[in-house]
């Protein structure tokens, strides 16, 4: 598998994955950002010696310093951040840095899995970077730089595949159906190196301080509403069981396979 | 002859027992008295049981051979028409209508619209925005007063590039209040947020309630509840508001000209062939699903293999060895959403009928007409599974026989 992608990959591909700190949810500890560990797997299969990543937020608390050692647990030898301080919008500087590197490739999680998690920063980026955005993929199956083109695997619901061909460079969202991460190893996590830049251009987000944030509330069942004009009516909604036992049953063999054969055609399953 | 009135007992009798077959139902209920007032004779209510006891069924179920037309008349309401001629603002509404078809998201959203469109003094008119083909039937009750319709060809493949030029073209010229989108994977998700982008206005996602001027969304992946001001584009979770049920809708095509450049960089080169056993079981659509009663395993596998389904088990077929731990279907495994699920020798443990209840269609193939699962199926088949299967293997070689012999004689005419 992984011959064949370095057959059909160029070999100088400049790949950047952006990774966050991510959060447990029931335990709300942090951890590795689930999608951002996949897209840092699939990097890692495609250009392993070119990889850039690239994380944006504070480094003061040590929380967040355990995560990106974990992530550093991978095999990464370097990894560079860039100090933002929080409650500031990481937009700003990413874009400064992406458009210094010029990378071909930008990897990233959907969502990320505290604060706002509204999925929005590839999307800025490849608006203000005019690259082109691929949502939820699951695989990169080759990148060209001689054509500039790339061939992307979507995920779509119901575990099915869309195939993409993509101009380069392009950024990528990674989709929890994608290989799973590696195992973090304490040694290599150990052995890594982080790279801190400081940030010169920030932008406070005042919006944000008018929101009231609070745990999710559990949301309320939808009821079936009965909108009956009749006593009688009322009566039989609140009394009727459901109608069970409605199944057809077939007793000779050949006659059940051609009906379950007709039900699968009027399902469009086959 | 005598002017003395003689009873006649037994055709008494079998006036009142509406069960004797010479008993002929009498004149309807509401006569029209002397006076030409409209009469109800209240004796003539209900009829006698067989105990002797008079009853009186308000539900119809008795009348319904003597008044069967009328009942079938007040079957089809006819819902008032919404109607918004000359509307103070507008709401659009990207719906995603997979397969031309309004899903319950996308009418929660149309819900959602009507409500924000109907909140103030002000009338609002919602507009609803189609790609690809419409084949949905009750376009009218999910609330669009009007429709914008693209329908070329290349809204066919998946080109969300064109879908959001298109739609920021719509919103510069239509200045909607409001944009709403389901915040789905079918599309309404990436579309939403490409616009949001393109507009540069920050949207409110995963919205699930709105409530006056505020809003409430899932922020932190679902682990909290972000309340804030109302916002311009939203993009809605499933269940955010009722959908749109007392009222039809005018559905007027609005032509709007359209015609948005943009590079597009995405190409779609169609979807490809998956593996159903590589297909994560919550979330396959086909399942053939195998249990105590299956005797000849690798015809199971077999089967499965040429419907093209995803394998499933029950507990007892995985604690026997024959499946593995990550296949079992039920309360214990997983719980799945598929359209079809065949259980085969299945006879429906609780557990395992938890596990299916979201399944859209249920056959069971089954050696006991009495079991839970053939009371649960929409289509049973009762006799030995391997034959059963044996026969269906039979009918699908034929099939695909045929269809094969139907291609090489259109190759050659």
């Amino acid at each position: 598998m992984l011959k064949d992608i370095s057959k059909t990959t160029s070999k100088n591909i400049k790949m950047s994955v952006l990774i966050s700190v991510g959060e447990h949810p029931l335990s709300a500890r942090p951890r590795r950002a689930e999608q951002d560990a996949r897209a840092l797997e699939l990097g890692l299969k495609l250009a392993p010696e070119s990889l850039k990543i690239l994380y944006a937020g504070s480094t003061g608390d040590s929380a967040a310093t355990e995560v990106l050692k974990e992530y550093m647990g991978m095999g990464i030898d370097q990894l560079e951040v860039l100090d933002v301080p929080p409650k500031t919008d990481v937009t700003l500087p990413l874009l400064e840095k992406l458009q210094q590197d010029c990378p071909d490739v930008v990897l990233t999680g959907i969502r990320a899995e505290n604060g706002e998690s509204s999925g929005m920063l590839p999307y800025l980026l490849s608006e203000q970077l005019n690259m082109a955005m691929v949502p939820a993929i699951t695989d990169i199956l080759c990148i060209d730089k001689t054509t500039g083109f790339a061939e992307v695997l979507q995920a779509l619901p119901r575990g099915q595949r869309r195939k993409v061909k993509v101009n380069l460079p392009f950024i990528a969202s990674v989709d929890m159906a994608a290989a799973a991460p590696r195992q973090s190893a304490y040694g290599s996590a150990m052995r890594g190196h982080l790279k801190i830049d400081p940030v010169t251009r920030t932008m406070h987000d005042a919006e944000q301080e008018q929101w009231q944030i609070s745990p999710a509330q559990a949301r309320p069942k939808r009821l079936k509403i009965v909108k009956a004009k009749t006593a009688a009516d009322r009566f039989k909604a609140a009394t009727a069981k459901v109608q069970g036992g409605s199944g057809k049953v077939i007793y000779d063999n050949k006659e059940s396979a051609e009906a379950i054969l007709k039900l699968l055609k009027d399902e469009k399953v086959l | 002859m005598s002017d003395i009135f003689r009873r006649d007992p037994r055709a008494e009798w079998i006036a009142r027992n509406r069960l004797h077959p010479q008993h002929v139902p009498q004149e309807p209920l509401v006569l029209r008295g002397p006076t030409g007032l409209l009469r109800k004779n209240p004796h003539k209510i209900g009829f006698i049981g067989p105990n002797g006891i008079k009853r009186i069924d308000r539900s119809g179920a008795s009348n319904a051979n003597q008044l069967g037309r009328k009942a079938a008349k007040q079957v089809e309401v006819e819902l008032p028409l919404h109607q918004v001629d000359s509307p103070d603002f507008n709401i659009l509404v990207a719906v995603d209508a997979v397969g031309g078809r309004l899903s319950s998201h996308d009418r929660d959203t149309l819900g959602l619209a009507h409500t924000l469109a109907n909140k103030g003094d002000e009338k609002g008119a919602v507009i609803a925005v189609f790609f690809d083909d419409i084949t949905e039937e009750n376009l009218e009750t999910a609330g669009i007063d009007s429709l914008i319709h693209f329908d070329d060809k290349g809204y066919k493949s998946y080109n969300p590039e064109q879908r959001c030029a298109d739609l920021c073209e719509l919103v510069t010229t239509l200045r909607p209040k409001h944009i709403l989108l389901p915040d789905s994977i079918n599309g309404g998700a990436d579309l939403g947020r490409r616009l949001a982008a393109k507009m540069n206005v920050r949207p409110a996602c995963n919205v699930w309630k709105v409530t006056g001027d505020q809003l409430i969304c899932r922020g932190g992946a679902g682990k909290t509840d972000i309340t804030r001001p109302l916002s311009k584009l939203l993009l809605v979770m499933e269940e955010c508001s009722e959908p749109v049920s007392d009222t039809r809708h005018q559905n007027m095509p609005l032509s709007v000209d359209v015609n948005a450049q943009c590079q597009l960089k995405i190409q779609d080169l169609g979807n490809i062939s998956v593996d159903p056993n590589e297909i994560n079981l919550a979330e396959a659509g086909f399942i053939l699903s195998g249990g105590n009663g299956i005797t000849d395993w690798p015809k199971f596998h077999l089967a499965a293999k040429t419907l093209g389904a995803t394998e499933g088990a029950s507990r007892v077929a995985v604690d026997d060895g024959f499946m593995p731990r990550e296949r079992q279907v039920g309360a214990t495994g997983t719980w799945v959403t598929a359209k079809v699920y065949i259980a085969v020798g299945i006879s429906g443990a609780i557990q395992h009928m938890q596990g299916i209840g979201q399944c859209h269609k249920v056959v069971a193939i089954n050696s006991d007409d009495s079991c839970d699962m053939v009371k649960r199926a929409d289509l049973s088949a009762i006799g030995d599974s391997s034959e059963i299967l044996d026969e269906l293997l039979n009918l699908m070689q034929g099939d695909t026989g045929l269809s094969e012999q139907g291609n090489t004689e259109v190759k050659y005419a």
